[in-house]
Parts: C-alpha cells; structure tokens; sequence
C-alpha cells in the first residue's frame, strides 16, 4: 500500500520556481543513482551471506544527495557537524565516500574504515569530515546536536549542525530535547533538524501512532521556523535545504525541515529487503524528468548504472578477500589514549589502555 | 582546609583556568545557585540548563566531539537512570568508531545516602557506572583527593565520571592536606570563594592562587596500614572503615584501609598487595549487594589470590531493596555502618593462618 501524506502543493511562500542548472542536475542524478547501486549491491552481498544485516536508504535518495551537496565539508566547528542516521548513504557519497568502505563495512572487514568491522553497515564515522558516529538507538543524535551546535556558534563562521532522523524516532524524547535546547531564549542555536519521514516505524504506520499532522508542526511553539517538503524531489530537497540552510547559516538559529520521502526495500534485511513496488521511487521519477527536459538520454542512464553496478561488484569480490579482524581487537580502543578532537597537541596525557 | 565541596570548586576552577575546560553546566548549575551543593559557586563557565539529563549528558557529548571540554552535572545521580544508554553511548564513541573519534568529557553527580534523602536522594551509582565500558569512573573520599582527581578528569581523552559522596561534601580536609596555594585559614577560604546569602548579583569569588596537584586515575590510596585484615574500599565508606578500624583496634585487631579512589580502571596491584600482606579482606561499599562492585573485586580475589587467603572473603554493602527509606533506622539498616564493618573485621580476624 502507499501512504497517503499532504504536502505542500505549491512551494512555501519566497521560495524560487524554476528548475536548477543541468550540471547540478546531473551531479544530484549521478550521486542518487550510485547510491542505489551501492544500496543494492549491499543489499545482494547480505543474501548472499557475505554480510550479517543491512540497513539502509534507498527512497532517500533525491533528498539526501541534496543534502551532501550543500554541506560545508572540513574538520572542527568552522565547518558543519553531521549526525546522520543509517539511512544517509547518499549524503556521504556525495560528499565523496567511496563506496568500497560501504561494502566494508557491510563485510565486517578489518579494513573497514568506519568500524573495524564492529558495526552494521552504513554506521558511518569520519572525524575528518566532522560526521559523528552514527548509532543504531534511534534519536539518540537529537540530544548529542546541541552541544556541536554550540561549538559551531562559538566559532563564529558558518559552521552548523546538521541532525537527521526518521518520522518514528521523533516520538522519542530526545527530539524534544534538541527543539527545547535549540530554541532556549538568547541561546539559540545554529542547528538544522531534519526529518525523513517515511510514513513507517519498522512495520508501524505513522498515522497510527502519531496525531500531529506534520512533524514540523512540533518547532511551531518553540519559535523555530520549519516547513514540510517533497523529499522525493531532489530540485525540491535541494532550493529547500539551501534556503534553510542559508538561513541557519546566517541566522545562527534552527530550523526544522520535514521531507516526505519513500522507503523502498522496507525497514532492512530482518523485513526482508525487497523491493517495494507501490512507493514513490524517486530515481525512477527524477530519470523521467532528465529524458523529458533532454539532459539525459534513456541509454547515458542506463550505461551509466551498468557501469556502477559493474564497479560495486567488482569491488565487493575485493572485499571479500580482505581480512576479518582478529578477535584480540576487541581490546583496542576502549580508551583513547590521545585526544583526537582537540587541536591542542598539549592536552595529551598518559596512554591508558584499555584492559585493568 | 577546604571542604570536599570547595576543593571540587577549586578544581573546577582550575580547570578553566588552565586545562581548557569550556564549559561546567548542568540544572542549578550556574549562578545565582551555582549547584545545590554549591560545588559550582562563581565559576566563569557555569550555566544553567533545562532540567532534562538526556539533554545535559547529550550536549555534554557533542560539545565534547567538538573539542570542547564540558563538565556536566546530574544534581543526583538517582536522575541518571534515564541517560545510560547516552553513558553507554558516551562511553562507545571511541571504540565503535575504531578510534576515529574520542570523547573528552567530564559529568559529576552526587550518589549515596548520609544526608537523610530518602529513596530518591540516596541511590549509589558505582554498580551502574562500572557496568558501563569506556568511562574511567572515580570516587573521592577527602577534599585533597577530590581535587586531584577532578583535575585529572578534566584532561583525560576519554569519558570520565566523577562521583561525589555526598554525605563527605562538607567534609574537611586532614591538618596537613591542605590544597597547595590554599590560604591558611579557612574562614579566608570560605569569604573568598563561598557565595553570600541573599543578592549574589554582584558577588565574584577571589580565588586563591591554587597550584595543580593530580592525583591519577587508578591509583588506590593506602589510608592506615595494618597486619590482619583488609578493607578495600572507595567514597563515604572509607570514613566508615577508618571508624570500625579503631573500634577493632581496641580488640587488638589491626586492620589496613585501601581506598580505590578509581573504580575504572582500578587498582588492582594495590588490593593484590594488600590481600598478600593480610591474608583477610572485605569489600566495603554502600551501592546495592547484587552484582556489585565489591563482588567482582571478591571474585578476581577468589581466582587470584584463593591460596593465600586464610579466611573466606567477605562483602559488606547496601541491602538490595528499592530505595533508602527516610526514617534513621531504616537509612541504617540499608547501608553499612562501622559497628557492622568492625564485627565483620573482628570475625575475619578470628581465622588462624
């Protein structure tokens, strides 16, 4: 069944009509359509065995590769703070991921440049880039945004924090916790809460646990400005999130922005992971709308698919050959014995380790 | 000398003073209160939240990925039962993300009973925080030791938790444990640093000219020598030892007190040490007596140490009821106190080598 949700039919008021350049158009395509190879072939390698569980987000595509291309991208609180969930596979390929560490990650491999092979795939980590870890307890991130947020203020540029999360986890208390700490009076905060809304909640309809209309209605009483958005369109998620994100820059104040988007292979690989015909699936629309204003031809797309899914296999025989980690790992890094997020080289005190 | 409280004061100070510490915060925190012990009393840094833990140990999180160095309070640690998981999360930053990231923050909470609190006043939290991977947890049981440690805990990379006893916060300092560059009299101390009743809109602290004296996570403290028996212990129950120490003193029982000072990491060579010295050891503390920290001290001894100990080993702490009941008998009779420790310590001393 497909869920039927109100969006906005008419763009927010101020918001700018007309299509995008086509070179974006063909950076977003090419990101989305990565993604989805990479979604695939993850999804692939777990039925074949080579992985435990995959998670991840095929039907947030046309939104989340909007997101990475407008991301300030570098390390410490000038730039954006990100904490993604695991659904943001396309936001880190567009920021210029490389797939392999997906298929890593997914293959529990030493190599694994996210994990070490400790986590479930698309549980994404990389300090250089300033996206925390990212945790399977859902909403858990929306408490941890206010203090990056407050660094991203300190620092004076125009560094956000970026924090996303799912329809469902907002019923946690955490969500209210980033509206309440975001919006407190003189202290507000540069943070940028967005939330996906897929309609489900592992194989709970949101319609039967929520009464709120939108999500975004929730930063109504705190003040914070938000708006709903078709998150199926990348044109749409992209002068969207520039607008609030242009808004959070300067402002230095939050914003809570809802996008409507689809989930098309389900919760993860425990519900089977197969393709869900009935959702919106917004490569497919977004490909239609390249043929019809002639950006791309039928057969540019689909040497262009051939050619990644080609790659990602190439790429997951690699990684099948790539050592696992050895069990006496588990010792390591249960204490840093350094600190890595601090600039300061002075601050360093004894190596500890992690065993009494 | 300084009390516990304002030792944890100076410490703080210190801290953002010269080790980087960028923010103390939490409910009540900031000014006017400054903490409802008054430990966080004048800090430049201290500021108030909403009272919402998830948010305090959250933010304390993300400030700390940052590169911030925060110090979050929880008022009691009988409210942190809702933030574990973020503990849990806290304490994984660095080893889920195979030391890509560390996660360099303090939070300090007053645990235990001894000021009449009643059943959500008086929880300990050692059983809990020592369940909980990835955070060095330590627990003072003097003001010098209280400022050594917090100093310690404001520079290490890694999550630590600082628990306070609350019963010792008013506690004073030993004649000869005076913190360096503290005044010599403490009155002095108290109208330098302690905050007037009534408007404090336009109070500053003068803080005294206080040098670094760090005490290192890990390291126990051997509080009184003795041949017979040993107490290995931590927190408001170290004063209780020393008590039943005298008590059995007089019974020509000579006991040796070793306070942990770190329960993560711990100090294992100095129980070792001791247990090898005595033969006779009880675990004291006051958390709940299932799966307690004390048993897993006696449980590394029973594997350890088995052949060289002449008397069964012994723990001593909280009965493992709901809460702490306000009346006197029942504070009581839920936590240890020295008469309990002395005959326990009398009986250990019973056993021939």
């Amino acid at each position: 069944m497909s869920h039927a949700f109100e969006v906005p039919t008419t763009n927010p008021a101020g918001a700018e009509e007309g299509a995008l350049a086509p070179e974006l158009l063909v950076r977003i395509y090419t990101a989305m359509l990565r993604s989805r190879c990479l979604e695939e072939r993850l999804i692939r390698m777990n039925k074949q065995g080579d992985g435990f569980f995959w998670v991840g987000g095929p039907g947030e595509e046309a939104f989340n590769a909007a997101l990475g291309l407008l991301v300030l991208k570098g390390q410490g609180p000038q730039f954006d703070y990100l904490h993604f969930h695991y659904r943001s596979t396309a936001t880190l390929m567009t920021m210029g991921a490389e797939p392999v560490d997906v298929l890593r990650q997914m293959k529990n491999t030493a190599t694994d440049p996210y994990s070490a092979g400790r986590n479930f795939c698309n549980h994404y980590s990389v300090r250089k880039w300033n996206v925390a870890p990212v945790s399977s307890p859902i909403e858990v991130q929306f408490s941890m945004a206010p203090g990056t947020a407050i660094a991203n203020k300190r620092a004076g540029g125009r560094g956000i924090t970026i924090v996303q999360g799912g329809d469902a986890g907002t019923a946690e208390g955490d969500f209210s916790t980033c509206l309440v700490w975001c919006s407190r009076p003189g202290d507000e905060l540069p943070c940028l809460m967005l939330v996906t809304n897929n309609q489900w909640g592992i194989s709970t309809p949101y319609a039967q646990q929520h009464s709120e209309k939108h999500i975004a209605d929730r930063a109504k009483p705190f003040g914070i400005k938000s708006a709903v958005i078709d998150g199926n369109d990348p044109e749409v998620s992209y002068r969207e999130l520039k607008k609030a994100m242009d808004y959070v820059r300067a402002e230095r104040r939050p914003f809570l922005l809802e996008a409507m988007v689809s989930r098309l292979y389900g919760h993860s690989s425990a519900s089977g992971a197969n393709f869900v015909p009935e959702e919106v699936d917004c490569l497919v629309a977004f490909e239609k709308r390249l043929q019809d204003r002639k950006i791309m031809t039928r057969a540019e797309m689909d040497d262009l698919r051939a050619k990644y899914t080609q790659e990602l296999l190439e790429a997951s025989k690699r990684v099948r050959d790539e050592p696992q980690p050895r069990g006496e790992s588990i010792w390591e890094h249960v204490f840093a014995d350094r600190d890595l997020v601090h600039d300061s080289p002075d601050r360093d005190p004894e190596p500890t380790n992690g065993r009494h | 000398m300084a009390t516990m409280v304002q030792a944890i004061r100076l410490a703080l100070h210190v801290g953002e003073e010269r080790h980087g510490v960028t923010d103390v915060f939490g409910q009540d925190v900031g000014p006017p209160l400054g903490g409802v012990f008054t430990q966080t009393q004048g800090l430049r840094t201290a500021w108030n939240t909403p009272l919402d833990e998830r948010g305090i140990v959250g933010t304390a999180i993300g400030l700390a990925l940052a590169g911030q160095r925060p110090v979050a309070e929880i008022q009691f640690c009988d409210y942190a039962f809702n933030v574990i998981d973020l503990f849990k999360l806290a304490g994984g930053i660095c080893w889920s993300s195979a030391g890509d990231w560390n996660c360099p923050m303090v939070v300090m909470t007053p645990v235990g009973s001894g000021i009449r609190g009643s059943i959500y006043h008086s929880h300990s939290f050692d059983a809990q925080a020592t369940r909980i991977p990835g955070w060095k947890i330590v627990m003072p049981s003097n003001p010098l030791d209280a400022y050594g440690l917090m100093l310690s805990a404001v520079v290490d990379p890694n999550p630590v938790m600082f628990l306070m006893p609350k019963a010792l916060l008013r506690s004073k300092a030993g004649p000869r444990e005076r913190i360096p560059g503290e005044p010599d009299d403490d009155r002095a101390l108290s109208r330098m640093i302690d905050a007037p009743l009534g408007d404090r809109s336009r109070w500053r602290p003068d803080w005294p000219d206080v040098k670094d004296a760090f005490v290192p996570i890990g390291q126990a403290r051997t509080c009184r020598e003795g041949r017979h028996v040993s107490v290995i212990t931590y927190g408001r129950t170290v004063p209780v030892a020393m008590e039943a120490a005298a008590q059995a003193e007089k019974d020509g029982v000579d006991v040796e007190v070793i306070d942990l000072r770190s329960l993560c990491p711990y100090d294992w060579d100095a129980v070792k040490a001791s247990v090898r010295k005595t033969n006779r050891v009880l675990f004291l503390n006051e958390d709940t007596e299932v799966t307690n920290f004390g048993e897993h001290l006696l449980r590394r001894t029973v594997e350890e140490l088995f052949y060289e100990l002449y008397a069964p080993p012994r723990l001593l702490a909280g009965a493992h009821v709901p809460g702490i009941g306000l009346a006197d008998a029942l504070e009581k009779a839920s936590v240890p106190q020295a008469e309990k420790v002395a005959a326990v310590v009398r009986e250990l001393a019973g056993h021939e080598a």
